[in-house]
């Protein structure tokens, strides 16, 4: 198949290849990359930046209801792992470079996510609130801003 | 021939340029392992003990040998960094033999020369300069001009070194014994026993590292503090909840004092309460006054840095906040929790030290702040002008020879208003610490110069007291 010219480059490269993959795969186990699929909430202590809401979160109201994913990821399979692949690029990044202050705040995209997920289980309530002609979505109210604390606190 | 030549120099590019892909591929993979290793190893919380620490450790590089972290921040309070109201600037000197220091803060007194009139007569008025960060301590008591113009007792080592050991050596193992022998000692005799600014065992005990009082006139203060509250015999040390002591340590030295009699024993002024006015109330009963007025004669009295007192009366102690939640903020190094021993203003600090509980931005959290402390400032302003107005006005009528009531009264509201000015003004917050309670004693300083004046006009002022 191969000329003999061929076999010696092709055997550097496909050893380098499995070198790479099997690095990759090796790392992969090892930071317990399979566990980002799940909606298990102890994947988001896997890095210990997130302990405090962790432990905030296993002492909230929330926490026979609602785990991670319900309250800071959207609804539907494909907004779902886009999120998580958008949070968990930037989460790896500053966590591995290190450049991040010590009292972590929600982005303001993650803030919209919470807070319409709260409307997913209270949609009721809110309706009610807000009436039968909710404003526009930006003057919208906010369940967050009062109810903090919810999920965890800081 | 001539076609193969560029289509197998094309493979073998290819070839070269894959190589170098697979390459740092492995490069980036391996180095995400290691990083993804370190973080996982930081995670354990190590501590290596690696001297062994007793009672009698002062020099705090030892036990920064056990907790390098910890001590690597105490380093840092070296540093002069302003504020707005407050912060030192580091002011360049030429050292002489007898003031070595080639760096100071800035003159308080030359920046507003009304405070030489307030303090006439007193050491203050001839060297007063914005307090440096804690390991100036030492350095900045024993090199003061105040010094040189008055003799002043060991009692001040009490909070401007590392007095623990020292406590216990003098007091053969007692540190209230070593209290009272200290009290009693010049203030050069009593600096030889001394080597260290404020260290780890001030505060800390060296065998669990728990935090515990060692200056007894704090653990006195407490008690009678207390007893005033109806609670008998209460010992700091065995009574105080965790959190309370992450206010005590400070509070051992961050109050008022006065050195009591001619033996100069710093006892703290609490026994009626800790509100300005049951300390003056405290000092009239003892008639205890710090100096006479030089251009006045009135028994007037310093008040110094009355921060524990005032942090007691504000917001952020009724939540039950205290001194190190925002002095010494909880920090991450690696996946540890530590608290930062790089004391310092929060101002400097917003992130840990405010938005742990305030969820807004640093500019508007500063801008809170310092529009209290701009308040408090132009308050402080106004009754500055009313005492210094006053004290002419109390001279003017003793050059006239004047001895009547009038007089007197008018002396008896300077002593107030210059305590309750003076309360505002050494405190280290320009009224963060309690932002009404601070407008309200300016407020009655304010009141107290004003009748003052009017009482050398023949008018018989109301006195609420």
């Amino acid at each position: 198949m191969f000329s003999r010219a061929q076999l010696i480059p092709g055997m550097i490269l496909g050893v380098g290849l499995g070198l790479a993959i099997g690095v990759g795969a090796y790392t992969f186990v090892y930071a317990r990359g399979y566990s980002y699929m799940t909606d298990n909430a102890e994947a988001c202590v896997n890095c210990h930046v997130m302990q405090d809401q962790f432990s905030g979160w296993l002492k909230s109201s929330h926490r026979a209801v609602a785990v991670c994913n319900d309250c800071h990821t959207p609804p539907g399979f494909v907004a779902k792992y886009a999120t998580k692949a958008r949070n968990g690029f930037w989460h790896s990044y500053y966590f591995t470079t290190g450049w991040f202050e010590d009292n972590i705040h929600i982005s303001s995209r993650g803030r919209e996510v919470t807070e319409q997920a709260c409307r997913k289980c209270h949609q009721d309530i809110v309706q009610a609130i807000e009436g039968p002609h909710p404003e526009a979505k930006d003057a919208q109210t906010s369940c967050i801003r009062c109810h903090d604390s919810v999920g965890h606190l800081h | 021939m001539t076609e193969e030549k560029p289509a197998r120099k094309r493979r073998s590019l290819r070839f070269v340029a894959l190589v170098a892909i697979v390459v740092l591929a492995t490069v980036l993979g391996l180095s995400l392992l290691m990083n993804i290793f370190q973080r996982k190893q930081e995670a354990r919380n190590p501590f290596f003990r690696v001297v062994e620490l007793t009672d009698d450790t002062v020099d705090p590089s030892v036990w920064g040998k056990n907790f390098p972290l910890q001590y690597d921040d105490y380093l840092k309070t070296t540093d002069q960094v302003r504020t707005r109201y407050g912060g030192s600037e580091a002011e360049p000197r030429t050292p002489t033999q007898a003031d070595p220091r080639s760096v100071v803060a800035q003159s308080r007194i030359e920046e507003d020369p009304r405070l030489k009139i307030m303090w006439a007569g007193y050491a203050f008025s001839k060297d007063f300069r914005e307090e440096r960060g804690h390991a100036y301590m030492l350095d900045d008591q024993t090199f003061t001009e105040r010094q040189k113009v008055a003799h002043q007792p060991g009692t001040c080592i009490n909070c401007h070194a590392s007095a623990y050991v020292a406590y216990k050596q003098l007091g053969g193992g007692d540190i209230f014994k070593g209290f009272e022998a200290l009290n009693k000692m010049g203030y050069f005799e009593a600096r030889k026993i001394v080597t260290h600014p404020v260290a780890c065992i001030d505060c800390h005990d060296s065998q669990t590292m728990q935090l515990r009082v060692t200056r007894p006139a704090f653990i006195e203060g407490m008690r009678v503090l207390k007893a005033s509250q109806g609670i008998q015999n209460y010992d700091v040390n065995k009574q105080a909840t965790r959190q309370e002591m992450r206010a005590y340590v400070c509070g051992q030295c961050h109050d008022e004092y006065h050195f009591s009699g001619p033996e100069k024993r710093l006892v703290y002024p609490w026994a009626k309460g800790l509100l300005v006015e049951n300390i003056l109330a405290f000092y009239d009963e003892q008639k205890f006054k710090d100096w006479e007025h030089a251009q006045t004669g009135a028994p007037v009295l310093k008040a110094q840095h009355p921060e524990f007192e005032m942090w007691n009366q504000g917001i952020h102690a009724r939540s039950g906040v205290v001194c190190a939640d925002c002095h010494m903020p909880y920090k991450r190094e690696g996946a540890l929790k530590i608290s930062d021993h790089h004391v310092r203003s929060p101002l400097l600090n917003i992130n840990r030290a405010c938005q742990t509980c305030h969820k807004w931005s640093e500019d508007e959290l500063r801008a809170r702040v310092e529009t209290i402390q701009t308040r408090t400032f132009k308050l402080r302003n106004l009754a500055m002008d009313a005492l210094v107005e006053l004290i002419g006005d109390i001279k003017a009528a003793k050059e006239a020879g004047r001895t009547d009531a009038g007089v007197t009264t008018a002396m008896d509201f300077q002593r107030r208003a210059q305590f309750y000015l003076d309360f505002i003004e050494s405190e280290n917050s320009t009224g963060f610490h309690a932002p009404q309670e601070a407008a309200r004693i300016l407020g009655e300083s304010i009141d107290f110069s004003r009748k003052g004046q009017v009482a050398l006009r023949g008018v018989v002022p109301t006195i609420t007291r």
